[in-house]
């Protein structure tokens, strides 16, 4: 059945509930998209059996009546999440082969409401990366192309670059992505869908393959407001096995769809507007804020004035909790082990094959930075300054309740750019870092196309755990935007 | 003060010691898994203590529980707010290449201990602090000529590290903290002091200085897991440090081994081979805040402490400090002794507790929660005494018998016929006799050889088997020669 993969998310679910199709119908034609895909690189790991099981599970339930919130919906799961039985390798050599014996709870949670896995999504190697060029399972390629170049390939973003091109790419309903520091947000706005990232709290981290803990939030990506407010309700919750996980109801959030924004304060961080950022970020930033405008909010210049050091304090703080957390990756119990005369050698032969090279340079930064000596001048006044900016962001929310800004700096860029210059590479989250480093829900929306005619995002950041007034601005956002385009690479046809 | 003598005069030895005591729980300090000894290796290891990719540490309450308890066991003060830390270093038996600990911010902070020292003296250390941490799983390098093996069981078990001031001066007194530091972790079920097991281990920091000069540089003697050791280390490590002194030499701030085969202490790593464990908080984990209630709650649940005990031991029972102090060393033998004593002489109770059920004991290698004479058996011999039915000597052989096979006082005595002859005119017979059989005696002790009063009773009471009273022996006797 064509075209069922052309579906947004809430369409393929309706359809379902009023029999239009099947679940394992719906899961057939995404199949045939994922195969279709393999160019663009966005599985690591397919599970076709393994998908057409849990849909015909799905339809057994969908008659019985019994369907839950994301029935019969087939999705991609970005490769950080440990999967029960399913290889989960976080993108890296050094986790060759593994396959958890437990399910993480967001997939648990997915599952549970019903969701189809078609299989893992490719990303940069410990989410470490913002252009998914450091895969050990190789790049994944942006499915839009600049107008007047059509040959070069272009990144989707990272590290949930997998995710966003599967779902832009029509080879996914909808993808899991993880955000550290822009990794569902970036990836979102380089491929033209919208990237969710709740609340630092909102969504468990067990079972997530961790990166840097106090940053690590899994979210939505979805190609709809509403498709990423249905997900993100399936995804949250409390989770006891989480000490960071925050027992707090998880709303409706599909029912703030449609509403207004009349009399909401939009905040314009002013700090965000950058020297030397392209004049159509800018532009589109305007076009947002009138959007809105016109939409009946009321639009607040504010200031966050220690924007500037959010990037700085999040490279420190960031590699020094990934230092620590890829500690265990020893080859001792599980993944790779390149076998040494020694045991320091074999930690060392180990590491130095399993791990690519940005990994291996945020291994560094980070023990560097929490060394004896260095502890005080890098890692603690970095969290001094975290405190300060999320200081920012709370005073902020006296004078207005959600942010506008963008999501990237810049388009898509071509495949090897930036490589050989990691800050340039690093500044691609300059706009995503802050919200993440203060824990609070951001969401990307498309909302323009760069004059190269690639998709653009604008970014809606709001109060902790208040992902509902976010999903609102968003959708009115969407709305206003129109964004209709369409990547070069459409799997399902 | 206890000096050490050099060959340029007396030193004076500084000791602290860190105690790693595993906190009594039933899961680990992190995970579900269990804690119980003896399992087959890896057979208690969850995800988390396997460090499995994305998974994340959740704290036991039972743990914070016992850590309080034992702050408030110490007269410690309990931080409302405290900080789990990773200290971060790569060893196989530590799977997370991190072991998660308490740094900056300690669940407990300063307290003090009173230590029994010979004689009934006693001293006070100083605890700086005490902190909650992960233990460690075990390396295995005698399975294999060319491999170690690894059995995670321990990973994650929960430890109190109890860390002390420098007050201790010698090996005894360090010996005597770690005696009382076990007895009090024992009353209150926070650690079962099993020094064998590994679930009570100690090490020693050791400088030596002049008497009254400034602090030497310390060496630190790790994993010390018997007070024997304990003693022999720290005694060893001193003189050694003397003598490098006394040649000339300067200490090196060092790590050291405690080998207990050549009873010396040999250099582990130097304080430049030291780990730098690049400390910081775990981002897993939130700081722990505890509310003034729950360390109340927790207060609530401890029972009467040695140091309180002793104390009402002495006053309630006129018992000496070396006795009291012996008999609440344990919970298990005060109670003991209680039960003895309860309605008794406590006095005699406490002598016959410690000289005669004690030597028996410790010969027979039992401790008095397997005792084979029970506090009521026990009671019921002294009962026997107090009321004549048999004589002091007579009751340690009774003992003897009770501890042997298990048997009431009474019932042995009834049986051997043992019971003390107190009828007069049984005794006159006897004393009758013997005063018939050696009238040449009797002639010298009437012919003023006094001393030879013993001999008569000697002789009376080898006549009587040890039955006849003692008293009446001596009272018919004097009546008889002197009269």
């Amino acid at each position: 059945m064509s075209g069922l993969s052309a579906l947004t998310l809430a369409e393929a679910r309706d359809g379902l509930k009023t029999g239009d199709f099947t679940s394992v119908e719906l899961t057939q034609a995404h199949l045939k998209a994922v195969e279709a895909a393999r160019p663009l690189n966005a599985y690591s790991c397919e599970t076709p059996e393994k998908a057409l099981e849990m849909a015909a599970e799905s339809d057994t339930r969908i008659a019985a009546g019994k369907a839950g919130a994301m029935e019969g919906l087939p999705v991609a799961i970005k490769d950080l999440f440990c999967t029960q039985g399913v290889l989960s390798t976080a993108g890296s050599h050094i986790l060759d082969g593994f396959r958890p014996h437990y399910e993480s709870t967001v997939t648990r949670n997915l599952w549970d409401a019903g969701a189809v896995m078609l299989g893992k999504a490719n990303m940069d190697e410990f989410a470490m990366g913002s252009s998914n060029m450091t895969s050990h399972y190789g790049a994944v390629e942006n499915p839009w192309k600049r107008k007047d170049d059509r040959k070069a390939k272009l990144v989707p973003g990272g590290s949930s670059g997998g995710s966003a091109t599967a779902v832009a790419a029509r080879a996914a309903l909808a993808a899991t992505g993880t955000d550290t520091g822009g990794s569902i947000r970036q990836p979102a706005s380089f491929t033209g869908i919208v990237g969710m990232k709740p609340t630092y709290g909102r969504c468990s981290r067990w079972g997530i393959i961790a990166f840097a803990s106090s940053l690590d939030q899994a979210g939505p990506m979805t190609r709809s407001v509403r498709d990423a407010a249905i997900m993100l309700g399936a995804m949250a919750g409390f989770d006891p096995r989480d000490s960071t996980s925050v027992d707090a109801p998880v709303p409706d959030y599909e029912a703030v769809i449609g509403g207004s924004v009349k009399g909401l304060k939009v905040g314009i961080p002013k700090e965000y507007r950058m020297e030397g950022a392209p004049p159509e970020i800018d532009a589109l930033w305007q076009q947002g804020a009138d959007w809105l405008r016109d939409a009946g909010a009321e639009i607040v210049e504010v200031s966050l004035p220690h924007t500037e050091h959010a990037l700085a304090v999040y490279y420190i703080v960031a590699p020094a909790e990934a230092s620590s957390n890829l500690a265990r990756y020893d080859g001792v119990r599980y993944g790779l082990r390149i076998p040494g005369s020694s045991l320091q050698e074999m930690y060392e032969n180990t590491r130095a094959a399993g791990f690519g090279q940005e990994v291996k340079r945020r291994v560094l930064i980070g023990t560097y930075v929490l060394s004896a000596g260095y502890y005080d001048a890098y890692y603690l006044k970095a969290q001094k300054v975290r405190s300060r900016i999320a200081g920012d962001f709370r005073d902020a929310w006296d004078k207005v309740d959600v942010l506008l800004a963008p999501t990237a700096p810049n388009a898509a860029f071509g495949q090897g750019e930036k490589m050989d210059d990691p800050i340039a590479m690093y500044l691609n989250d300059v706009f995503t870092v802050p919200a993440s480093l203060a824990g609070l829900p951001a969401i990307s929306v498309p909302a323009g196309l760069s004059a190269e005619g690639l998709p653009l995002g604008l970014q809606v950041i709001g109060r902790p755990f208040d992902e509902e007034t976010v999903l609102r601005a968003a959708h009115v956002l969407e709305g206003a935007a129109g964004f209709d385009a369409m990547p070069d690479f459409i799997a399902g046809g | 003060m206890t000096m050490l003598e050099g060959r340029t005069g007396p030193w004076e030895v500084v000791i602290g010691l860190e105690i790693h005591a595993q906190v009594i729980s039933n899961a680990k300090l992190f995970s579900g898994a269990s804690t119980e000894f003896g399992a087959a290796p890896n057979s208690q290891v969850s995800f988390v203590d396997s460090a499995m990719p994305g998974m994340l540490p959740v704290l036991n309450e039972r743990c914070v529980a016992q850590a309080v308890r034992t702050g408030l066991a110490i007269g410690a003060k309990i931080n409302l707010h405290s900080v789990f830390a990773r200290k971060n270093y790569f060893y196989p038996d530590l799977p997370q290449g991190y072991q998660i600990s308490q740094y900056e911010e300690p669940i407990v902070g300063e307290g003090e201990v009173v230590i029994d020292l010979d004689g009934g003296a006693s001293k006070t250390v100083g605890i700086e602090r005490l902190h909650l941490e992960q233990d460690a799983g075990k390396s295995l390098h005698d399975q294999s000529p060319n491999q170690s093996f690894i059995d995670l069981n321990r990973s994650g078990v929960a430890l109190m590290e109890i860390v002390s001031k420098p007050d201790m001066r010698s090996a005894d007194e360090a010996s005597a903290y770690v005696t009382k530091m076990r007895s009090i972790l024992r009353y209150i079920g926070s650690c079962d002091g099993n020094m064998q097991e590994g679930s009570l281990r100690c090490d020693a920091n050791v400088s030596v200085r002049k008497p009254g000069g400034e602090l030497g540089t310390r060496c630190e003697i790790k994993n010390v897991n018997s007070l024997r050791f304990l003693r022999q280390a720290i005694e060893y490590e001193a003189m050694r440090q003397i003598e490098i002194i006394e040649d000339g030499g300067t200490i090196d701030q060092q790590t050291l081994l405690f080998d207990p085969g050549k009873g010396e202490t040999r250099s582990m790593r130097s304080k430049e081979e030291a780990h730098d464990y690049r400390y910081f908080p775990d981002p897993d984990l939130l700081p722990l805040e505890l509310t003034p209630d729950f360390i109340e709650a927790q207060r609530e649940t401890l029972p009467e402490l040695p140091d309180e005990k002793k104390a009402r031991f002495m006053a309630d029972y006129r018992l000496s400090p070396y006795d009291a102090a012996v008999l609440v060393a344990e919970r298990e033998t005060a109670d003991f002794f209680e039960d003895v004593a309860r309605g008794r002489d406590a006095k005699l109770a406490a002598n016959w507790v410690i000289s005669e059920l004690f030597g028996r004991l410790n010969k027979a290698g039992k401790d008095v929660t397997d005792s084979p004479v029970s506090a009521d058996s026990l009671g019921g011999l002294i009962d026997l005494v107090a009321d004549s039915t048999i004589s002091g000597s007579i009751a340690k052989k009774v003992f003897d018998d009770m501890f042997e096979t298990g048997r009431e006082a009474a019932a042995i005595v009834e049986e051997q016929g043992l019971k003390q002859v107190t009828d007069t005119g049984e005794i006159e017979g006897i004393i009758d006799k013997v005063l018939a059989d050696n009238p040449d005696k009797v002639a010298e002790y009437r012919g003023g050889k006094d001393k030879l009063f013993g001999f008569f009773v000697g002789q009376t009471m080898r006549a009587s088997h040890g039955k006849a009273n003692p008293q009446m022996v001596n009272e018919l006797l004097r009546r008889k020669l002197d009269g």
